[in-house]
């Protein structure tokens, strides 16, 4: 009866690179030990993904776990399933001290696409971006500007960026203004194809 | 006069000419011309007045050094004062003003100052100006604002845009001539990833002008080469118009990069901001050349050497067509040199040095120059521009021996390292007494966190002054960095660099040795903030014998140039003045940026709709739409009300507040902070951080808390709902859930590391809106779901289920006094929740209420507020909160510092209701109450105002004040004095004003 709406409601921006809403995500935050075995064994059974190590991430916004810190994943499911996933995990983590906590509406997800997309989060977060450097299977938790964000890549042009629900026009906006057409950096060498 | 010669000018595109103004007048140069040269070209030497004296001014130099012509560039919304002339490229249609003149360049009234000089000495404001002391702010200042100052402020906002850029490198190289890139070829050919940064357009720095063999060819040869090997090497990026702007601890250096300013139509952002990170820097910066302190040399036409010398091979332009040379070293004679092969006269090279052996002022004989040793210039003449120099014997007083008419004057007195980047972090120098100059202490770098140097200089930066060291310096600075940064350098030799060999430089300091005053007060150290010898030796005299006291006293390398030409030779005469050394006195500080960088740049992109982030509810489009007027809180933007066609904001507060008092009212409470607290020590963690107790709370029921900080003061405040046995949700203020989030994580990482307990900020997880008034039940029954009813949902309990088909948490908790409901929703359906309440609750009478409402409603209720009545040093027990602070834990933060004797004083402020005695009159936020008088013989102030509203519901105003000893004041009428004899009395009261007994919540 009621469609849940992100807060960009689907917004997109054309320039060096694009811009996009990527809708609704399932996000689910999981505090516990990464070194506790049992944790690392309940969480790949639920999940499908091994917990990554530091500064690592497995797939991506669709279906992916990433590290957030040493005591903190995040996992991507679709956002539809998230309620089901967390019980799940619940379950499968028992008696294990861990927390269990659905953030699919706590944060905005937007996806980034173009030969530049490395420079335009060079403008705002202080990361190492050179290809060598930072690599699809990377994930940084880190700012964009003023405010805070993770971000991945997802291919050789294309990279996901999450940032809290309440600033994420800020981001959107941000992010347009750093990809507006002719404001390439020409540092990092152009990802082949 | 200067012209635009026929031979030369390598970077200019003589089949091409371009048209710019200059104060409005129609000029033309060609492509690759600077502004500088451009003006040359068109025979203008003038190109600005001076800040204290208005006395016409030349450019003096030829790169980012120059002191004299600045100008204002662009128009409108693209002004932008005191820029170079000399480093600012040429465009077609550049606009140019000159600066500091009234009403024209060319008859400026100010340069009435100029023969009023004498009255005008250093420290002459500290004497003059001192009474009346009014006088000073009304009639001094803006007189001597209008009269000393350099260009005039933009009038529009700036139409440009600008950035930041984040990079990572392993070696930073900063300069692009000869040194810099041999330096990066080392680094690069090694493995590393270099980034080298050149100030200016073009790489080769004085290569491009003078006369270098490098591996037995000219040096052009090996530049394009070099260019070529560095930019094939895919681990080696080159910016050029970048500059090195500053050197931070930790490797961190700005570049400033300006991207548009050379071009006519531009689009993207104008300057770019390069914060980088690297392990090793290489400052490749040069040397620059200094000028000589005679009298007049500050004359439009007298020019640094190599100035002179780069003016006429890169632009093929002149500032007179004869050039008269004076120096103290041989490098001068290649100007000497350069001028005559170009065809123009030098009727004499003055050498201030006894001889002049080497095979530079050999090659200036054989051409036939004149060259008279053990010279000087007694004055140059001209006002606007140069018309002939006196000569003098160097050791006399300034005897004129012979006046040689000219229209030009290259000065030398021999060369600085550019040692600013080396010394912003620390950097030492060390005082070279044969090449007379400050260089860096290679033994004293400025060092990282591993103790290590992280800064290498490298050529002439090094104080490597010929081409052949200078090559040698930079292969190996190239190289060291590498191998410092894990590459594995080469060992072959470097490229030998040969030009024709220099005898020593002698030091001189002024000229000649023993000028009078007369000629000394002539004499310019800093072009650009008139300070002349004579003022440095006065300043010296009246006891400033601290460089850093001199520096301020005379204002010397205090301008926009920062006395890039000025500082030695002040230091020099400072020194002798003290009958000291140079290095005794040493110099000042140098600091960041190396010249002016844009303040647009400094503010990066954020500026109009990401000047700064504003948070925003998921409610935050309805509140858009509905005419809210907006109140910020914490970085959140929030409803204040929401204004109706004719309505005051104060009018929609009060019909806000009656009707949620009468129907039903709707707040967005999305912005509460709201953190999740598990683990089988949730509720023992909380007992500590809460100052009541938490762990007795049944699963399903709310209490209130409080958070004090360990001094016992109250920092925040909400109520805290037990989910299951370990799991709690605490509620923050608006503006505190970063912060309280934060100091849970501290304690619990820092101090009570054993406890088993997460925390998780969710926050904007949830739309959270409350319900509230007579008709909230009835409205939430409405959309069905579930049981709201007193029986299932009493008091402060909380309910799990869904409300209109829509996953809902229900806390019946009220902040208003009314019977109340707040629900929190996952944000991605607050809208439609809040669209459902409105359109289910039209028939009840909905309204939606804004911030204001919400905090007269609290007050009526004496209901406090963080922020408002707490201050940093309000305790709980201030607030009459004694009852939320348990007696029965044997810990939690603040316990301790709640038993000090301060903390239990009864004469403490404690919080009291106030009713003033016109009820319609409503006390000043902050209103101060008196009584007595206090040590002076003033009224002493016993407390103040911190909530104060009109209630519509009690139809009087209400307010709340922390007052000394409130607790035990009741009935007594305190007066707050409001203004010159107005006085406002106020009955002290129960700041609880409504529903005492709290019927109206409880239904």
């Amino acid at each position: 009866m009621f469609e849940p709406r992100t807060a960009l409601q689907g917004a997109h921006f054309s320039g060096d690179i694009t811009v996009t809403d990527a809708g609704l995500v399932g996000m689910i935050a999981i505090r516990g030990s990464l070194t506790d075995p049992a944790l690392c064994a309940a969480v790949a059974e639920v999940t499908g993904h091994p917990v990554p190590a530091t500064r690592k991430m497995s797939g991506d916004a669709t279906d992916g776990l990433a590290w957030m810190s040493a005591d903190e994943l995040m996992l991507f499911c679709a956002y539809g399933d998230a309620p089901t996933v967390a019980a799940r995990l619940v379950d499968a983590l028992g008696d294990v001290h861990s927390m269990v906590s659905v953030l699919s509406d706590a944060r905005a997800v937007i996806r980034l696409h173009g030969d530049v997309v490395r420079e335009v989060l060079a403008k705002g977060a202080p990361v190492d971006l050179a290809p060598d450097q930072f690599a699809q299977g990377d994930i940084r938790r880190s700012r964009l500007g003023q405010v805070a964000v993770a971000f991945w890549m997802t291919g050789a042009d294309s990279a996901e960026l999450v940032c809290f629900r309440s600033v994420a026009g800020f981001v959107f906006e941000w992010l347009s203004t750093a990809s507006q057409s002719g404001s390439a950096v020409g540092y990092f060498a152009t990802p082949r194809r | 006069m200067s012209t635009r010669i026929q031979s030369g000018g390598r970077l200019i595109d003589r089949s091409r000419k371009i048209g710019f103004t200059f104060n409005g007048q129609r000029l033309t140069g060609h492509p690759g011309d600077t502004l500088a040269s451009a003006l040359l070209g068109s025979g203008q030497v003038l190109m600005g007045r001076s800040f204290k004296y208005h006395r016409p001014r030349g450019p003096v130099g030829a790169g980012s050094e120059e002191p004299n012509a600045l100008m204002g560039l662009g128009q409108g919304a693209h002004f932008e004062p005191n820029q170079r002339a000399t480093v600012a490229e040429l465009h077609d249609g550049l606009a140019a003003t000159s600066q500091n003149h009234w009403p024209s360049l060319d008859m400026d009234v100010g340069a009435l100052n100029a023969a009023m000089s004498r009255f005008f000495p250093a420290g002459f404001y500290y004497k003059t100006f001192m009474a009346p002391r009014s006088a000073w702010k009304h009639v001094f200042e803006p007189v001597i604002r209008k009269a000393a100052g350099l260009g005039k402020a933009p009038t529009q906002p700036d139409a440009d845009r600008y950035e930041y850029f984040y990079a990572y490198v392993d070696v930073l190289v900063v300069g692009g001539g000869m040194a810099g890139l041999q330096a990066a070829l080392e680094a690069g050919r090694a493995g590393a990833r270099v980034l080298l940064l050149e100030q200016t357009a073009h790489l080769g720095g004085r290569l491009l002008s003078d006369e270098v063999e490098i591996d037995g060819q000219p040096s052009d040869i090996w530049l394009a080469a070099a260019v070529a090997e560095l930019q094939g090497m895919d681990n080696v990026t080159i910016r050029t118009r970048m500059m090195g702007a500053g050197v931070y601890d930790h490797g961190y250096v700005t570049g400033y990069e300006r991207l548009t300013d050379h071009l006519e139509n531009a689009t993207g952002p104008r300057h770019r901001l390069w914060r980088i990170r690297t392990d090793r820097i290489v400052t490749a910066t040069g040397a620059i050349e200094r000028p000589l302190s005679f009298a007049g040399n500050d004359v439009p036409g007298v020019m640094l050497a190599a100035a002179l010398r780069d003016y006429v091979t890169l632009y093929g332009v002149t500032p007179g067509d004869r050039t008269v040379v004076v120096t103290n070293n041989d490098d001068a004679y290649r100007t000497a040199i350069a001028l005559k092969l170009a065809g123009l006269e030098v009727p004499v090279i003055l050498d201030a040095r006894d001889a002049a052996i080497g095979p530079l002022p050999r090659q200036a004989r054989d051409l036939g120059i004149r060259v008279e040793v053990g010279k000087g210039v007694a004055s140059v003449k001209g006002g606007k521009k140069v018309e002939a120099v006196e000569i003098c014997s160097q050791a006399g007083e300034g005897t004129v021996l012979e006046t040689i008419p000219c229209d030009a004057v290259a000065m030398s007195g021999g060369w600085s390292p550019v040692v600013h980047l080396w010394s912003h972090c620390g950097g030492k120098l060390v005082w070279d007494v044969d090449q007379a100059h400050f260089r860096p202490d290679a033994s004293r770098p400025p060092t990282d966190h591993n103790g290590a140097g992280y800064v290498i200089t490298a050529g002439s930066a090094s104080g490597a002054l010929l081409s052949g060291d200078a090559m040698q310096d930079a292969a190996a600075a190239g190289r060291r960095a590498a191998a410092e940064v894990g590459f594995i350098p080469s060992e072959g030799d470097a490229p030998t660099a040969m030009a024709e060999p220099e005898e020593p430089v002698q030091p001189v300091w002024m000229m000649p040795a023993g000028a009078s005053y007369k000629l000394r007060s002539k004499a310019f150290l800093d072009f650009q903030n008139d300070v002349k010898v004579s003022d440095v030796q006065l300043a010296a005299q009246e006891g400033f014998e601290s460089v850093e006291h001199a520096k301020r006293y005379t204002t010397l390398g205090m301008a926009t140039d920062q006395g890039k030409l000025s500082n030695i030779n002040g230091l020099a005469v400072l020194a002798d003045s003290l009958g000291t050394t140079i290095p005794q006195v040493g110099t000042t500080t140098f600091r960041p940026p190396y010249t002016p960088i844009s303040m647009g740049a400094i503010a990066g992109e954020a500026r109009g709709a990401i000047f700064k982030p504003t948070r925003k509810s998921p409610i935050d489009g309805w509140h858009d739409e509905n005419d809210a007027v907006w109140e910020p809180v914490a970085d959140w933007r929030r409803p204040y009300t929401y204004r109706r066609a004719g309505e005051t904001t104060e009018q929609a507060v009060h019909r806000e507040i009656r009707n949620t008092r009468t129907n039903v009212g709707l707040l967005d409470a999305s912005t509460l902070g709201k953190i999740l607290v598990k683990g089988p020590d949730a509720a023992k963690f909380l007992d500590l951080i809460y100052t009541n107790m938490m762990s007795s709370l049944k699963p399903g029921r709310c209490r209130y808390g409080l958070m004090c900080t360990e001094n016992g003061f109250l920092f925040d405040d909400g109520v805290v709902v037990r989910l299951s046995e370990d799991s709690f949700l605490c509620h923050t203020t608006s503006g505190g859930s970063d912060g309280v989030h934060a100091w849970m994580e501290e304690w619990l990482q820092t101090e009570w590391w054993d406890l088993e307990v997460f925390t998780s900020n969710v926050t904007e997880q949830f739309a959270q809106v409350a319900v509230v008034g007579p008709k909230a039940r009835q409205l939430l029954e409405s959309l069905g779901g579930m049981d709201v009813s007193k029986e299932a949902l009493s008091f402060m309990g909380y309910a799990e289920g869904e409300l209109g088909g829509i996953p809902a948490r229900v806390f019946r908790i009220s902040f208003s006094g009314e019977l109340s409901y707040e629900i929190g929703v996952p944000a991605s359906y607050g809208r439609a929740f809040w669209d459902m309440l409105l359109e289910k609750g039209a028939a009840l009478g909905v309204m939606p209420y804004g911030t204001e409402a919400l905090h007269v409603m609290r007050a009526e209720k004496g209901f406090i507020m963080i922020g408002d009545e707490t201050d940093g040093t309000v305790t709980p027990h201030d607030l009459a909160l004694g009852w939320a602070v348990s007696k029965k834990k044997e810990d939690f933060i603040g316990k301790r510092a709640l038993q000090r004797p301060d903390m239990i004083r009864a004469d403490r402020k404690q919080l009291v209701g106030l009713a003033t005695e016109d009820p319609a009159t409503v006390l000043p936020d902050g209103a101060h109450a008196v009584a007595g008088v206090n040590e002076y013989g003033d009224p002493k102030t016993i407390g103040h105002v911190t909530s104060t509203y009109f209630s519509p519901t009690m139809e009087r105003s209400i307010a709340m004040a922390l007052i000394d000893g409130g607790a035990g004041r009741m009935g007594e009428v305190l007066e707050f004095p409001v203004g010159k004899d107005s006085v406002i009395r106020a009955t002290v009261v129960d700041p609880v004003f409504y529903d005492k007994a709290g019927e109206r919540q409880d239904v």
